[in-house]
């Protein structure tokens, strides 16, 4: 398989419409034919990712790549950043506001559910500068 | 066991049901969506009564059979437009959480 570059833009503010980049790789991972578990992580992933990116940096970009071995997913915003990644990696640590929590989100898991779906989570952040997470899930051979 | 067994078994309420065949293999009932994303496995019923839009897209990365609107709670027109277009199987029941739970739990035992 060649590598594969997706690219999603996704939306601030609006947690509504939230998951339409998802969403759209869902259906692009499954067109490709990968195994139904290893769609299902790297949704979970990207969604997470999405919805992090509304809430608490009014958005980004959401850049996946597939080749052979692996799906790597790349969510990049220029929000306020992370002070502390330690903190915010803890199950059920959250600074969502009260409109997120009324629709279900702000339980603090996201991040958590990121590593717990991906075999690699990186973050990248400069408070004032923006924040890079990103995934890696590999594909089993 | 299938969705559409399940909502004959349960005279359950249907809000959008695009795949009835779909199998249903466990459960997992919560509200909070990353929860559930953490912790529901693929082919679970979901319980909720959460009506939101956001409970298509959940429903869809988590791979369930199926979300159950306990308590009577009607989904959102939005949620009901984005399950019909994503195919994501809507049922509802007046039932609490607590009691639906355990009627289905005990149809898949
Ligand atoms: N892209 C981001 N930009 C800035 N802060 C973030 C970002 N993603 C996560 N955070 C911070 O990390 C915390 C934990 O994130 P997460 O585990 O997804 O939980 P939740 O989104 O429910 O708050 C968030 O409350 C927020 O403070
Ligand atoms: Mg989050």
């Amino acid at each position: 398989m060649e590598t594969i570059k997706l690219i999603y833009p996704v939306e601030g503010g609006d947690l509504i419409e939230a998951g339409e980049a998802s969403s759209k790789m869902k259906l692009t991972l499954k067109k490709l034919g990968l195994p139904q578990d290893i769609i299902r992580k790297a949704s979970i992933c990207m969604y997470e990712g999405e919805i992090n990116m509304v809430i608490h940096a009014d958005g980004g970009q959401a850049e996946v790549e597939v080749d052979m071995n692996q799906i790597t997913i790349r969510m990049i915003d220029s929000g306020p950043g992370i002070p502390d990644v330690e903190k915010a990696m803890q199950e059920g640590f959250s600074t969502a506001g009260p409109t997120a929590r009324e629709l279900g989100f702000g339980a603090g898991m996201g991040l958590p559910n990121m590593k717990r779906y991906s075999d690699d989570l990186t973050i990248d952040t400069t408070v004032g500068k923006g924040t890079t997470v990103t995934v890696i899930i590999k594909i089993p051979q | 066991m299938t969705v559409q067994q399940l909502i004959d078994a349960l005279s359950l309420t249907v809000f959008s049901l695009s795949d009835p065949q779909r199998q249903v293999t466990g459960g997992y009932a919560g509200d909070l969506l990353s929860w559930v994303m953490g912790r529901a496995q693929s082919g679970d019923m979901w319980l909720t009564i959460m009506s939101n839009q956001n409970v298509a897209a959940v429903a869809l990365m988590a791979d369930v059979a199926c979300v159950i609107l306990t308590e009577g709670v009607q989904p959102d027109p939005t949620l009901l437009s984005r399950a019909q277009e994503k195919g994501v199987n809507l049922l509802g029941t007046p039932e609490s959480t607590f009691t639906a739970a355990g009627r289905m739990g005990a149809l898949l035992a």
